[in-house]
């Protein structure tokens, strides 16, 4: 009987401390990458990363500007498509959305949501490059754009949700019309979440390499315009991590650095905003 | 907050309230059909997606029926496809990533709901899910530069106690299944802690004070009353982790070593569907090579969605919130 007992306190123990040591284990892990990450990649950065372009195999130097351009490119195409779409889809699913078809475009909405973005990217091969013949930004950005959608409709939705039904009311009944309302008085209450919700959604689609490998391609010198292949930072990242050069590996570090830097403080800022409203905080 | 309950206003603009000049005076027939037109658009772009994928995958779903699924050989200059290494692979680095994620994930999501400290449980998760927003070609460099090192300098330990199996025989290079399957782990973790973490918490008190006063200790009120109670929840978080390392690209293109073969062994190299895709699509000359890759990606398509499905059902049965 005491035996029993001392056993089921072991255990209880033992098991306890398991958990804390898988937790220990998953923190432990972020901690590491950006250790790793600033070691080898922050280390070595310098100014030409950001303001030269890349050198052949062989000299040394030499930066990816056109790579962290053509990225600027395709997050402003990509926001072009995935917001207004988004925005106005998730005002749809919030304010005027009847229950069972809103059922289904949210279900719809969170499965293209777990699509894998390398599906996005043969749909956007098929619909544009197929039919354009060549790749180009454009292709890039559709390619971003359509996978910005699901996250922009269900954040917008959930923060317009968010707004008390009484400030709808006290709008109408002042006389303004349901537009009205929702357009000068939910919208505007519920702004910071959303706009944080879309800068979430930015992060997300512009640590991307996937969707792009065969969209907007890559390129070693600039891009004119929308309708040439364009260098893309993640895209960098893989294609000089996986060559045989030495030197280039290191700009593969400093590209991914400068990837996760730019990634993890919009996340960062973005949860400390809705903390700060009491949104994410429990 | 929830995403079921009807907090707007009453479900759609009074129809016969209003004549309909002066709603569309007011704009709010302008809105209605406005943002109806992009919700509408989701589901026009998903038919669509299928519609492209469908189509112009025709060619090799007329040359090889289903025996596309079942075929090993993947020659493309002999034109000849088959689909079962890539998709073995895929299989078994996501089995693997699920066999280390799941006991990790589920007790670090124990520790932060039931042991730690309200704000230490907040902050550690905060840190949790920030591994979640790491981009994952950022992975693929990790791995290729750090954890295959790392595992050809381990490889003898792990030899040592699992070397009997069949699964851990042949020569060793660093990128194999087995390199694929650890990535994976790491990249699905944040996943499965987060969301058993929210399902976790959102198991009633009375539960385990009941447990507690019956004599049972902490271990067995959480492994015998709360983690039954929360089951629903956290099989839906392991499959969406299951989607999303079934889909997941670069980490694993990086290190799964890209051999179009079956191998019993984890240590030998294999390929997944999405690293075939990522890694011919550019070179696949002749419409019949690169209809194949598209079926590959329909494929990949189905599979994702039949789980993340059900993982969807799962998640919004038990937390009402389908967001996850």
């Amino acid at each position: 009987m005491l035996f029993h007992r001392f056993r089921r306190k072991a255990i209880n123990a033992v098991m306890l401390t398991l958990t804390g040591l898988c937790t220990l284990l998953a923190v432990g892990t972020l901690v590491f990458i950006l250790g790793y990450l600033f070691e080898h990649g922050g280390r070595s950065l310098t100014w030409d990363f950001f303001t030269k372009l890349p050198t052949p195999v062989g000299e040394t130097g030499g930066g990816m500007a056109n790579a962290i351009l053509g990225s600027a490119k395709l997050l402003l195409l990509a926001s072009c498509i995935g917001v207004p779409i988004g925005f106005l889809g998730g005002v749809y699913l919030a304010e005027f959305g009847r229950s069972t078809f809103s059922f289904v475009v949210r279900y719809t909405t969170d499965l293209l949501n777990g699509v894998p973005s390398i599906v996005i990217g043969v749909f956007a091969y098929t619909l544009i490059v197929l039919r354009q013949g060549h790749f180009s930004t454009l292709a890039g950005g559709i390619a971003l754009g359509v996978m910005m959608i699901p996250i922009a409709i269900r954040s917008t939705e959930e923060f317009l949700r968010a707004v008390p039904l009484s400030l709808r009311e006290g709008a109408m009944a002042l006389g303004a019309s349901k537009t009205k309302a929702i357009f000068t008085v939910v919208i505007p209450a519920a702004k910071e979440g959303i706009i944080t919700g879309i800068m979430l959604d930015l992060a997300r689609v512009a640590g991307e390499t996937a969707p792009l490998l065969f969209t907007s391609y890559g390129n070693n010198f600039w891009s004119p315009g929308w309708d040439h292949p364009t260098a893309a930072l993640p895209v960098m990242v893989y294609n000089y991590a996986i060559s045989p050069y030495e030197d280039w590996h290191q700009q593969a570090w400093s590209a991914g650095f400068v990837l996760l830097m730019l990634v993890l403080t919009v996340n960062i800022m973005a949860r400390v905003i809705l903390s700060r409203k009491g949104h994410v905080a429990r | 907050m929830s995403a079921s309950t009807t907090t707007g206003f009453s479900a759609r603009p009074p129809r016969r309230a209003l004549a309909f000049w002066t709603r569309l005076r007011r704009g709010d027939e302008v809105a209605y059909t406005l943002t109806l037109t992009c919700a509408l658009s989701i589901l026009a772009i998903t038919a669509l997606l299928v519609f492209e994928l469908y189509t112009n995958s025709a060619e090799t779903r007329h040359k090889f029926g289903w025996s596309f699924l079942s075929t090993s050989v993947w020659d493309p200059v002999a034109g000849e496809f088959g689909a079962l290494p890539f998709i073995y692979g895929t299989v078994v680095t996501s089995a693997l990533a699920l066999l280390i994620g799941i006991p990790l994930g589920v007790g670090a999501a124990i520790f932060l709901a039931e042991l730690a400290p309200a704000k230490i449980s907040n902050a550690l998760t905060f840190l949790i899910e920030l591994l979640a927003a790491v981009p994952s070609v950022i992975y693929g460099l990790l791995g290729i530069f750090v954890l295959v090192p790392m595992l050809r300098a381990a490889e003898p330990a792990i030899r040592g106690v699992l070397g009997w199996t069949p699964l851990f025989s042949g020569p060793f290079y660093g990128v194999s299944l087995f390199s694929a399957g650890v990535v994976l782990t790491v990249m699905i973790i944040p996943f499965i802690i987060s969301i058993s973490r929210e399902v976790i918490l959102a198991v009633p008190n009375e539960q385990r004070e009941g447990a507690l006063a019956l004599g049972a200790t902490r271990w067995e009120t959480t492994w015998d009353v709360v983690i039954p109670y929360a089951r629903k929840g956290i099989m839906g978080s392991i499959f969406l982790a299951l989607a999303r390392s079934l889909g997941e690209t670069m980490a694993v293109t990086m290190v799964v070593g890209n051999d179009p073969k079956i191998h019993a062994s984890l240590f030998a190299p294999g390929y997944s569907i999405a690293a075939v895709i990522a890694n011919e699509f550019t070179e696949a000359t002749g419409s019949l090579y690169q209809s194949a890759l598209i079926e590959l990606g329909l494929v990949l398509f189905g599979l994702t969605m039949v789980i993340n499905g059900m993982a969807r059902l799962l998640v919004l049965s038990t937390t009402k919130k389908g967001a996850a």
